[in-house]
């Protein structure tokens, strides 16, 4: 079967690769791009692990098909820091002992730009919202929200 | 959320000004786990990278007559199909590694499964679809066998056979009992003096470790006629030698790499990715990936087993409990892994951090027909440590009293003897549950809040019993489960005491002996069209007068006698 | 019909390590000329952080600061045996072979140093700083790197170590259980405070509050992770998690994250942590091992807290709102105990 030759903008910078047919975004991104940054933790849209935002948009990589990125932006926790000036939100999630394995940390950390992307100065009800599709196993979620809420404080305040 | 630290408990015991104990630092892993670049072992690109996936049972327990993998092995993308006979020693237990039980779990199952999802046969394809849709063209001609689930049921008479190794669904202790005891004194003669009698029952359900990352590895042939291996491990070695003696292959051709892995609980040690992986490597001389997906990681891999626990107490009226009696059932599943050692664990742990001068414990490692049960975080002791606070709970309300307070007055303290025979030390029970009383605003019984840790242990309650009541219940001759942790398997070399004054260690005593040779069987040269399983194993009161197979064990570590 | 506050208690302790030993772990420390060092290992971090821990106990004891060490693990070519992360025996048992591996090699850099100050050995010490000085005379000092570079380049001594710990297997006695089970117990106890409705049979956790022992913290925030991950995960298990619904039924088996419940950041409670240190006689710098026993209070306190509300005893994990109804329907009725509540006795 035909690979499909897809362009679109990763982290800002302009990519091209083919897809597999019926390849989902998650896969292509990791094997076919080489970005490793999402991760798979269920292929099922139900972990988060594998979240990255689309034109702005999160969106679920494992139930994304790759051919639908042709031309647009897709954002991955790789592309969070400038260079090497790391995000605010990375930041917090260092300070604040925001992870333990670190397995779910990018789709957490993607889930939550987005957040602050369109709402600045979130309550901790909006964060809870915004990362409620996105499990961890190990911390209990109580330092990331934190880290979060750290993050919009320090933003405010720059 | 708060934390604070209470300095003011045992600060003669420490020296609190460090350069670096004690201090916030980062994890040094940090920067890696918010930049996205933490290397998990599927973050390795390999060109030609193979995907394996697994022909599973349907049935709970079944005789495979034949296995069919003609029309698999023509699928598109599939570039072989493995099963039982292509692994070239097919039989392990995870605790072999540790001269502990008996070989009893196939890497692919060849004669029977004993468990729904239980692989049978593993197709290799270029992509994970291929190999999937090679999967559902494997023929598996079952024979439907009845099966048992629950604990109590598989151990009585005529139950169906769940692991032929064990022919009465329950694991043999030190080559001799059914179950592992724990005997302190004379509950029985103890229970005719008791005030009062507290009885109950407790079920602690099967859990998933539930980690985000699956468990999976990648092999791939190596330069200088080795493999490589990155895995989910959380025990390296443990998985390095599993592999060494699956594949009957020497350790130092296997270079594993791990170490950096999306959680575990307990559910990555065993070891079950890497052989598999490794094989198919040999096998197609390509790069290889096994790892579940959600759903296998869910329901075939194995979770914390279920536990049943049975708790009697003799109770004064004063709240002092003087004996206590448990009957415990872990629910093996389908073979052993760990479950023996987690009975072992819990017995030690019995009857929780109390001081009470008579204890009694049975404790049976039982095998049905369900996904066989591992580690999981508090192995061995979470699930009676709910059967146990749940009871005390009801202890209390028996005597009337207020729940901290009976805590405290049973406590265990510094120099009380402890029911496997040794002197509590270090102890802290009373001060967590007084801190716990002040910050939750209960008031304590003055004797509660006057009780200490350091005080009033040992003396009388240091004593043994005067008398303990000892019994040959549940006798098995002619199985020998191996040498671990066996009284007289050590050749007199008694346990050695602790000492570390100012953290200086003994010297390193290395016992390390070279590895048994592994007689092996040949490996198969290639697979065949179908498989036609060889007979049923042996008269299972035979399996003690079998020759162990030279495991490659790690277990020269006490001198142990081998077999 | 209406909701429910109760309260429920339970204390625990919790044996630390594999628990009859013969479990053994080693640790090998070099360091560049430089005098950065390298702890090679291959023990796993699956996010308890054992990187990070290792990391301040080698420091501590070569006695330079944290930023001149890191540790490398899991690599079997490089990283010497260990027995794997698993039964809370990574910080106990890996630790102590650390302290064994920068020992050694703390040993060398300190002749190397006495070689260059014309002093024994004996007599320095070091200020955790990267300076080593004769006691009592800092300004007679050398830098842990000129040292290091001195024993490389000058003395052709290797700065290095090697560590391995191990308590020996004990035995089991077939008749009575009498072993030598462990080498030390972290403690611990906790009070939960629950709303049952009693019509729809749901618990909310409201509040936890806790006492730790776990020995010496060695990384207070690497303990807060273990102990506020952990005791969600214990309330996971209370009230959420199983494998099989109906056990032993093998029916109804969640296979994905929309049936294998646990709670989200939206059901999470406030956690009031109170930490006692009473440093273990043979942990490294006395720690304990917090990452598994953290767990373990919270499913027996939840279960007593049901009954305080609402006086149904749930015997069987996970108290799901099905038991919960059932047992008041068997009650014939809500018999609320209140035997917790603030000012009681």
């Amino acid at each position: 079967m035909a690979r499909t030759p897809i362009v679109f903008m990763l982290n800002g910078s302009e990519r091209a690769s083919f897809a597999d047919p019926g390849q989902n975004l998650l896969e292509f991104l990791r094997r076919g791009v080489g970005d490793l940054s999402p991760k798979y933790g269920c292929g099922q849209g139900t972990c988060g692990a594998c979240t990255v935002t689309i034109d702005g948009e999160t969106q679920l990589s494992c139930l994304t098909l790759a051919e639908s990125v042709a031309g647009k932006h897709v954002q991955t926790a790789a592309g969070l820091a400038a260079g090497a000036t790391l995000h605010p939100l990375q930041e917090a999630f260092m300070e604040n002992f925001a992870a333990q394995c670190g397995y779910c940390t990018p789709g957490m950390l993607i889930s939550a730009k987005a957040l602050l992307d369109r709402n600045p100065t979130p309550t901790r009800e909006d964060v809870v919202e915004a990362i409620s599709g996105n499990i961890c196993r190990c911390t209990g979620y109580e330092p990331i929200i934190e880290a979060i809420l750290a993050a919009a404080k320090g933003r405010a305040r720059a | 959320m708060t934390m604070e630290f209470r300095k003011e408990f045992f600060a003669d015991e420490r020296d609190d000004n460090l350069n670096e104990i004690g201090k916030p630092t980062r994890r040094q892993d940090i920067l890696g786990h918010v930049t996205g670049r933490s290397p998990y072992f599927d973050d390795h690109l390999f060109d030609g990278l193979l995907h394996i996936r697994c022909v599973r049972s349907p049935h709970h327990h079944a005789r495979i007559r034949r296995i069919d993998i003609a029309e698999a092995q023509n699928m598109p993308g599939v570039v072989r199909v493995l099963v039982g006979r292509d692994v070239p020693r097919n039989l392990n237990t995870l605790l072999s590694l540790l001269d502990f039980g008996i070989d009893d779990e196939p890497l692919l199952a060849e004669t029977k499964v004993a468990y729904k999802g239980e692989p049978v046969a593993a197709v290799i394809a270029e992509t994970e679809a291929q190999a999937r849709a090679a999967v559902a063209r494997v023929r598996v001609d079952w024979d439907v066998r009845p099966h048992v689930l629950d604990v109590e049921e598989a151990i009585k008479p005529g139950a169906p056979v769940v692991c032929e190794v064990y022919p009465a669904n329950k694991f043999i202790y030190h080559g001799k009992y059914d179950h592992q005891k724990l005997r302190y004194g004379d509950v029985e003669a103890a229970f005719a003096r008791a005030d009062q009698i507290v009885e109950g029952r407790y079920q602690m359900s099967p859990i998933e470790q539930a980690p985000i990352e699956t468990c999976g590895a990648i092999a791939a042939p190596e330069t200088n006629d080795r493999y490589v291996c990155y895995t989910s491990t959380q025990a390296l070695f443990f998985s390095l030698g599993t592999a060494a003696k699956l594949l009957t292959m020497p350790s130092n051709r296997l270079h594993f790499i791990g170490g950096t892995v999306g959680g575990g609980f307990g559910g990555k040690v065993d070891s079950l990715h890497e052989p598999l992986a490794i094989l198919g490597a040999m096998l197609t001389g390509r790069p290889c990936k096994f790892a579940w997906d959600r759903e296998e990681e869910m329901q075939v891999g194995a979770p914390r087993g279920a536990e049943r626990w049975y708790i009697k107490d003799g109770v004064m009226r004063d709240g002092r409990i003087v004996a206590r009696k448990f009957t415990g059932y872990f629910d093996s599943g389908a073979y052993t892994r760990l479950s023996s050692y987690a009975i072992i664990k819990g017995v030690g742990h019995l009857p929780g951090p109390y001081t009470i001068p008579n204890v009694y414990a049975d404790v049976y490692c039982v095998y049905t027909n369900r996904t066989p049960a591992t580690a999981m975080r508090g192995f061995g002791i979470t699930g009676v440590d709910f059967a146990i606070e749940a009871h005390m709970d009801k202890v209390a309300d028996t005597v009337g009293m207020n729940p901290i307070d009976l805590r405290i007055l049973n406590a265990y303290r510094d120099g009380d003897m402890k029911a496997h025979r040794r002197e509590a030390k270090n102890t802290a029970l009373i001060e967590c549950c007084q801190v716990v009383a002040e910050k939750a605003g209960i008031g304590l019984q003055a004797s509660s809040r006057a009780a200490s840790s350091l005080r009033d242990g040992g003396g009388e309650r240091a004593r043994l019993p005067a008398h303990t009541a000892v019994d040959q219940k549940g006798t098995v001759t002619g199985i020998d489960t191996g040498g671990y942790a066996r009284k007289g398997g050590a050749a007199g070399r008694p346990a050695q005491p602790i000492q570390m004054p100012g953290f200086t260690m003994p010297a390193a005593a290395s016992s390390a002996r070279p590895p048994a040779p592994s007689p092996a069987r040949p490996a198969a040269a290639a697979s065949s069209q179908s498989t036609v399983p060889p007979p049923p194993p042996a008269d299972p009161a035979n399996t003690g007068d079998r020759p162990r197979q030279g495991a490659m064990r790690f277990s020269s570590i006490s001198g142990l006698r081998r077999r | 019909m209406g909701v429910h506050r109760g309260r429920g208690f339970a204390a625990i302790n919790y044996p630390i390590g594999m628990n009859l030993g013969g479990d053994p772990s080693q640790a090998l420390v070099h360091s560049n000329p430089d005098g950065k060092f390298t702890v090679a290992l291959s023990s796993i971090d699956l996010g308890q952080g054992m990187k990070s821990v290792t990391r301040q106990i080698a420091a501590e004891t070569l006695g330079v600061p944290v930023a001149d060490v890191y540790v490398d693990t899991a690599d079997s070519d490089t990283g010497p045996h260990c027995m794997g992360s698993f039964a809370s025996r990574g910080t106990h048992r890996v630790g102590n072979a650390v302290i064994q591996a920068a020992q050694e090699a703390r040993a060398v850099m300190l002749e190397a140093a006495a070689e260059e100050l014309e002093v024994n050995a004996a007599d320095l010490v070091t200020d955790g700083q990267g300076n080593i000085h004769v006691n009592g005379a800092p300004s007679r000092s050398i830098t842990t790197m000129a040292a290091c570079q001195a024993a490389q380049f000058k003395q052709g001594r290797t700065v290095s170590g090697r560590g391995i710990f191990l308590i020996p297997l004990s035995e089991v006695d077939a008749e009575t259980g009498e072993m030598t089970p462990v080498s030390c117990f972290a403690h611990a106890a906790l009070l939960v405070e629950i709303d049952v409705d009693d019509e729809t049979g749901e618990v909310t956790v409201r509040d936890m509050q806790s006492a730790y022992e776990l020995g010496r913290a060695l990384n207070p925030k690497l303990v807060e992770q273990q102990l506020v991950g952990g005791a969600w995960m214990g309330m996971s298990h209370a009230l959420w998690e199983t494998t099989e619904p109906y056990y032993p039924d093998r029916n109804h088996g969640p296979v994905d994250f929309n049936h294998y419940l646990m709670p989200g950041p939206g059901d999470i409670s406030p956690h009031h942590i109170s930490v006692l240190e009473r440093p273990a006689p043979d942990g490294p710098y006395g720690g304990k091992g917090p990452g598994e026993m953290c767990a373990n209070p919270v499913l027996p306190a939840v279960a007593n807290a049901v009954y305080d509300a609402v006086g149904v005893r749930i015997d069987e994990l996970p108290i799901t709102p099905e038991k919960i109804l059932r047992g008041i329907r068997a009650n014939g009725g809500v018999k609320p105990r209140q035997r917790l509540a603030r000012g009681a006795r």
